[in-house]
């Protein structure tokens, strides 16, 4: 029963907040461009996200028919499985968990490699040009960025003694470890908004050159997922950077702990926006190069490093 | 347990059968996917929950995604008639026996022989990683040898001077 509650509990909040944040990256995008944004339908332009739902619900659900079909109605349900079967490892508080696996970060590790295919076999379903430079680019950004995400947590893993969620936030209760590993942090920050692909990362989908990249073909709920699911994977990231890095559910007591991680979790999603707001795209070329040559050995230090000063004081 | 273990069996061979009938190249790829998936399920009950995750990291996730990569950029599916010559039935014949004669072995085997129960406990991921820088640790650094050429080899194949003349000027002044 608990457990049904849980995974109730979970879907419930992680599809509200992906859904919402269509309104909330709106608003917070003009605010911060100095106008006002969508503030019309319903309070503050709040019932905006239900009137965008019913657009996409009642728009042709076109399946081209140069495209290879099965592959192109599946990739988008890829992308939301991988994302929304991650969120059963993470903790919103101390028993608020689907599954405390003993291999959380693998499991999130293996569900993002996973994800790619979503974007790979879309661009490359679409039979269109546009869409398969996309899949290209977002085959090669992701790959490269998903070796760093991983070599980041090691520093943590190292830190905390375990792969489980819930160690690691227990490990954190004599302090965040965004003071020991700042650098992973920073690796684990950039990786993140390489593999959602968001802007300034959005190589993949830039629509000054390729339309929309690997989603031009799609419409009605099949692009309506791709949309969701990128917001879900904004909401991901974020949750682990509060779990990982920031103390998770751990904060003073007259607050609920669930609490506590809904607002580490906001926090970094506006982070997300702000810098969706401020960055300009880098190019393709730069991003790789910014990948190998910058990140790769700042993870790759930082594993050592922490190695090696765990060992001293042990 | 079992029934699981039987369910993920059934998938990863059906799978693996799809794969290599498979006509798309594509389609074939995503079957195999299909297939690595099951078997790290199979891991999972067999307690072996690092190499479970490191089956869909890796295989699926990161060498599967390069095949696919790869596979996307050839525009392979029209040579379809070509394949059918080369690979005529009479090919199978040979292969077909040898295997045949491999289950046969493999179900006398099992027969014969006790095998060892397992299940008797979870190998948590510190164990694999402690018997790995010990016990296997030559094994490990060879392997890792082993990867390195494979970089040396790619920064020869892209160390190459980029050119900055557009392959028309090139042309041109060849003919000059």
């Amino acid at each position: 029963m608990k457990e049904a509650l849980n995974i109730a509990g979970v879907l419930f909040i992680a599809l509200t907040i992906a859904a919402g944040l269509i309104w909330v990256e709106r608003r917070l995008l003009s605010v911060w461009q100095d106008r006002l944004g969508p503030n019309r339908v319903g309070p503050f332009g709040l019932f905006q996200v239900i009137a965008d739902t019913i657009k996409l619900f009642f728009k042709e659900d076109w399946v081209p028919s140069f495209s290879d079909r099965p592959v192109f109605i599946m990739a988008p349900g890829i992308l939301i499985i991988t994302i929304l079967l991650t969120f059963a490892v993470i903790p919103f508080g101390p028993d608020f968990i689907v599954f405390d696996s003993n291999i959380g970060i693998l499991f999130f590790l293996g569900n993002s490699s996973l994800g790619v295919y979503s974007i790979v076999l879309g661009g490359w379903a679409s039979n269109n040009k546009y869409s398969l430079i996309g899949a290209m680019r977002a085959s090669a950004q992701m790959l490269t960025y998903e070796v760093f995400m991983g070599l980041s947590l090691m520093g943590v893993v190292m830190m905390a003694d375990s792969f489980s969620f819930n160690a690691i936030v227990e490990a954190q209760k004599g302090g965040w470890f965004i003071v020991p590993q700042f650098i992973g942090f920073i690796v684990f920050f950039i990786a993140g908004l390489a593999e959602t692909h968001r802007l300034p990362f959005d190589i993949p989908e830039s629509e000054g050159e390729l339309v929309a990249g690997y989603h031009s073909e799609y419409s009605g709920m099949k692009f309506g997922m791709f949309f969701v699911g990128e917001y879900l994977g904004i909401t991901l990231i974020s949750a682990l950077i509060a779990t990982l890095f920031f103390g998770g559910w751990l904060g003073p007591s007259f607050l609920p702990p669930v609490f506590w991680f809904l607002l580490k979790t906001f926090f970094f999603i506006c982070m997300f926006i702000l810098l969706r707001a401020s960055l300009p795209r880098p190019r393709y070329d730069q991003l790789m190069k910014f990948g190998w040559k910058v990140l790769l050995p700042l993870s790759l230090g930082n594993i050592l490093i922490t190695g090696a000063v765990l060992i001293f004081f042990k | 347990m079992n029934i699981f273990f039987y369910i993920a069996a059934t998938v990863a061979i059906i799978s693996t059968i799809m794969a290599i009938s498979g006509r798309n190249a594509i389609h074939a790829l995503l079957f195999l996917i299909l297939s690595f998936l099951a078997i790290s399920v199979v891991f999972y009950l067999l307690d072996a929950p690092f190499i479970a995750a490191l089956e869909v990291i890796i295989y699926a996730g990161a060498i599967m995604v390069l095949f696919i990569f790869v596979t996307m950029m050839l525009n392979v599916g029209l040579e379809r008639k070509m394949e059918n010559k080369w690979l005529n039935p009479r090919m199978w014949i040979v292969p077909g026996l040898l295997a045949a004669i491999l289950l046969f072995d493999l179900i006398l085997a099992l027969k014969v022989s006790r095998t060892i129960p397992v299940g008797n406990q979870v190998i948590q991921p510190k164990q694999v990683g402690i018997s790995l820088f010990s016990t296997y640790l030559l094994a490990v650094e060879m392997t890792a040898i082993l990867l390195m050429t494979g970089v040396i080899g790619a920064y020869h194949l892209g160390s190459q001077k980029k050119k900055v003349m557009h392959r028309f000027l090139e042309k041109k002044i060849k003919t000059c």
